[in-house]
């Protein structure tokens, strides 16, 4: 075995360490080891995805010196490699960018208390991604809601805890349907690894016995992670949630955390629950009837939506909708299309809220569209982003969106009871998306017309509101992270079409 | 310079500009709740007569009370639905206790005919939780710190906070924070049952976790029992004669070393088994108290971060610190 094999078990534990040691830190050095951290486990990542695409195989990886069924296990293949590269650079790029605001927002002497919390979402992040073992993955599952409650509450000003009560109250509600489907899951296969659990469950599927149990188990997996990850009709808990939390907590929850519920759903579609049988049993219709009002219902909401960044937070339910209608489509090509756009989105509303972060700044921190006009010439570099975070979010050619939405589109015409009603949701939604985020465009890029708005704007330019290197550098970063999922797509989808065959 | 429409008031473009500005809000007369204006407000400010009236209004209103009665209701009934769909389920699932059930399979067969010889614990479940699947339980324990951590976020409020002292109302603060002033103090009865409960309950706990790889009891359950005794401790002397041994520091301390611990020792343990090396640690002979390798270890640093986190979170909803 060579030492690369062992990097995704490295990264886990190394992201675990420096969580533990933060405890004694202060903020600062928690601070540095935090990104460090990051940005070590993100370098691991880069070298199994390059081992995974040499060797052209997924790999598992014993924890510990039992084999598969009795011990532990993991396992790391080109999608898995590819999920955790894209995650870590986003956290790295939201960790950075919302640095300055992180430090003013939560206390002094709570500060390595966030970045414990960074390290262990971190931690569990890589764990969902990695895992091949039912209740690891629950463990972990477990770790991400509590460290999401933590970054969301540590603001402590205005509706940050109540939102962080909402979320708690709805996350455990998900991991309570996950965990009973996952007892379930044992009673009928004996087995908590994924790979003998799927062996189990074709057997249990060819014989035709616990046809019940089947069906619930699957609907109460699905159901359990879609409300973690906030699909449409469970997502009360996103708005206030993404919309008053720190921005770099905002960034990582609504650009990671619900991307790796939908992962680890995928992962346990295709590895325990078997495509066919989740397909045979209708489960992916449900998902994608709410997938497809989510794409609806999440945008009419962020038109109506008077806060920016509850209107960012809007459309992230909208963009849920999206990935779960690509995997309500049940088809290769649908799935493939869910998980770019699952890329797509953690990049595109992490831009978008750390590019918010930068024109709130120059706007006298208010958050309302009056304040922001003609926000994006005070700050320029933050305009661009948001305007480039605007367009992926529409489809626009060359961004990120824009290959996405096609991908969706194609994979439609695959399926054909399904393809009318995607394209026209497809296209329905895209216009919504059209309205709101020009809305702002508009705001962005006119003149206050009024003297005393102009000179409110002029007050609150003068302050010491300088925008942060780092936050710059995160913008610029994310844009051409954008730019390079648009761009260079047709490799990053071959990728994830071998990595999802390699899952089978 | 172009002029104006004369019905630009009225105008389609305006509302859109209005809009756009943010100037009108769509759900004015909706959800959002408006502040009126002062004027308006006098206006309207109920007087004493008018409150049967006021009342009445309030009912006339009925939307709102048949919203909340239509979502007790549908609440009810979706609970009760879920209740029927998992327990007709169950009624689908093997029989409890079968031997022909899908989970007396291969793995559990391992685990009881050569879980001693290969953990070299006697109690089967300890070498499961701490040897088989220790990742999980590794993931457990961080679980249990990260949750002490996030109410350490909640609850900690920082004596030393200079600046906060500064402007006068943190002492108010402080006194209702640090209610243990309000303690009662020297309660006989109390403090005599501690003198003889607490020793009592302190090694009892020191027992399960010693011996949590020979017979029933562990980390998680021998900690938990340490903690207790803390809490009855405190309870029955006060923070003053804790904090001479037990402070945040000390917390911190126990809390790091044990994970690190934990976490190194594992790590350790993993990358040898993944890449096939010895790990050269010895299993002893099954039975005796320094027996079945790493489990003992494991154990102890399981019931000290168990017993930190029951005593920290006592500590933090009493009174903000510890």
């Amino acid at each position: 075995m060579s030492l690369v094999q062992n990097f995704p078990f490295f990264s886990i534990i190394i992201a675990m360490f420096s969580g533990i040691l933060s405890s004694v830190l202060d903020g600062k050095k928690a601070r540095n080891l935090s990104v460090a951290a990051i940005l070590l486990t993100t370098v691991m990542s880069v070298f199994v995805l390059g081992f995974c695409l040499d060797t052209g195989q997924s790999y598992t990886y014993m924890m510990g010196h039992f084999p598969a069924p009795w011990g532990n296990e993991i396992r790391a293949g080109v999608l898995e490699g590819l999920t955790a590269v894209l995650f870590g650079l986003v956290m790295f790029f939201s960790v950075t960018g919302g640095m300055s605001h992180t430090s003013v927002d939560v206390e002094e002497s709570k500060q390595n208390l966030f970045y414990i919390m960074i390290d262990l979402m971190l931690s569990s992040l890589l764990a969902l991604i990695y895992t091949n073992d039912l209740f690891t993955a629950y463990v972990f599952v477990e770790i991400n809601t509590i460290a999401g409650c933590g970054l969301i509450m540590i603001r402590q000003v205005g509706r940050s805890l109540s939102s962080a009560i909402r979320y708690m109250i709805m996350s455990q509600l998900g991991s309570g349907l996950f965990l009973i489907g996952l007892s379930l899951l044992y009673d009928v296969t004996g087995h908590l690894l994924m790979s003998p659990a799927g062996e189990a469950v074709k057997a249990i599927e060819a014989a035709g016995s616990y046809e019940v149990p089947m069906l619930v188990i699957m609907a109460v997996i699905s159901v359990g992670l879609a409300i973690k990850s906030g699909l449409y009709p469970f997502h009360y808990w996103i708005p206030d949630t993404y919309g008053y939390a720190t921005p770099a907590a905002s960034a990582i929850l609504s650009g990671l955390v619900s991307k790796g519920y939908i992962f680890l759903l995928i992962k346990i579609f295709y590895r325990v629950l078997g495509r066919e049988n989740v397909i045979a049993s209708q489960m992916v219709n449900v998902l994608f009837v709410f997938g497809l009002a989510g794409m609806m219902m999440g945008s009419f909401h962020a038109i109506l939506e008077k806060d920016t960044r509850r209107m960012i937070a809007y459309s992230s339910v909208a963009q849920i909708g999206y990935i779960y209608m690509g995997i309500g489509l049940g088809t290769q090509a649908g799935m493939v299309a869910a998980v770019f756009h699952m890329f797509t989105h953690s990049a595109t509303k992490a831009l978008l809220f750390i590019s918010a972060v930068g024109l709130y700044e120059v706007s006298g921190n208010k958050k309302d569209y009056k304040s922001l006009r003609g926000a994006g010439y005070r700050n320029p570099l933050a305009g661009i982003g948001f305007a480039v975070g605007s367009l992926s979010m529409v489809g626009f050619p060359m961004l990120a969106g824009f290959i996405s939405k096609l991908l969706f589109a194609t994979s439609a015409l695959q399926s054909p009871h399904k393809m009318l009603p995607t394209v026209i949701a497809l296209a329905i939604s895209t216009i919504l998306n059209a309205v709101y985020f020009l809305r702002l465009m508009i705001t962005l890029y006119s003149i206050p017309e009024s003297k005393e708005e102009q000179v409110d704007v002029d007050r609150a330019s003068e302050r010491p509101a300088k925008s942060s290197r780092k936050l710059e550098l995160a913008v610029v970063s994310f844009i051409l992270l954008n730019l390079v999922l648009g761009l260079y797509s047709q490799p990053i989808v071959a990728a994830i079409g071998s990595g999802l065959m390699m899952f089978d | 310079m172009s002029r104006r429409r004369d019905d630009y008031e009225q105008s389609w473009w305006k509302g859109f500009k209005e809009w756009v500005d943010g100037a009108v809000d769509p759900l004015a007369s909706g959800i959002e709740i408006q502040i009126p204006e002062k004027e308006q407000r006098d206006k309207e400010m109920v007087h004493p007569g008018d409150f049967g009236q006021t009342q009445q209004s309030l009912y006339d209103g009925r939307g709102l009370w048949y919203f909340r009665r239509f979502y007790q209701v549908m609440s009810v009934f979706l609970c009760l639905s879920i209740i029927f769909v998992l327990l007709w389920t169950v009624s689908y699932l093997p029989a409890f206790g079968n031997a022909g059930n899908p989970d007396n399979n291969e793995v559990s067969a391992r685990y009881i005919e050569q879980g001693l010889k290969e953990t070299g614990a006697v109690n089967i479940v300890t070498g499961m939780i701490l040897d088989y699947r220790a990742f999980d339980t590794f993931g457990e324990s961080c679980v249990l710190f990260i949750a002490s951590c996030c109410v350490l976020v909640l609850l900690r409020i920082d004596a030393e906070d200079k600046d906060a002292m500064a402007k006068g109302k943190s002492k108010k603060r402080m006194a209702e924070a640090n209610d243990r002033i309000f303690e009662p103090k020297n309660d006989i009865i109390l403090q005599k049952c501690a003198c003889v409960l607490v020793p009592l309950i302190l090694v009892f706990g020191i027992y399960i976790v010693l011996n949590g790889h020979l017979s029933p009891g562990g980390g998680f359950s021998g900690g938990a029992v340490l903690g207790s005794g803390l809490i009855l401790y405190l309870n029955a002397f006060g923070f003053k004669k804790t904090e001479r041994f037990f402070t945040e520091k000390v917390y911190r301390r126990v809390t790091l070393s044990a994970l690190t611990f934990y976490c190194l020792a594992k790590s350790y343990s993993f990358f040898t088994g993944a890449n096939h090396l010895e790990s050269g640690i010895p299993l002893g002979t099954p039975g005796a108290i320094l027996s079945s390798g790493l489990i003992l270890p494991l154990n102890i640093c399981v019931g000290m971060v168990v017993a930190c986190t029951m005593y920290a979170f006592y500590t933090l909803f009493r009174k903000g610190g510890m």
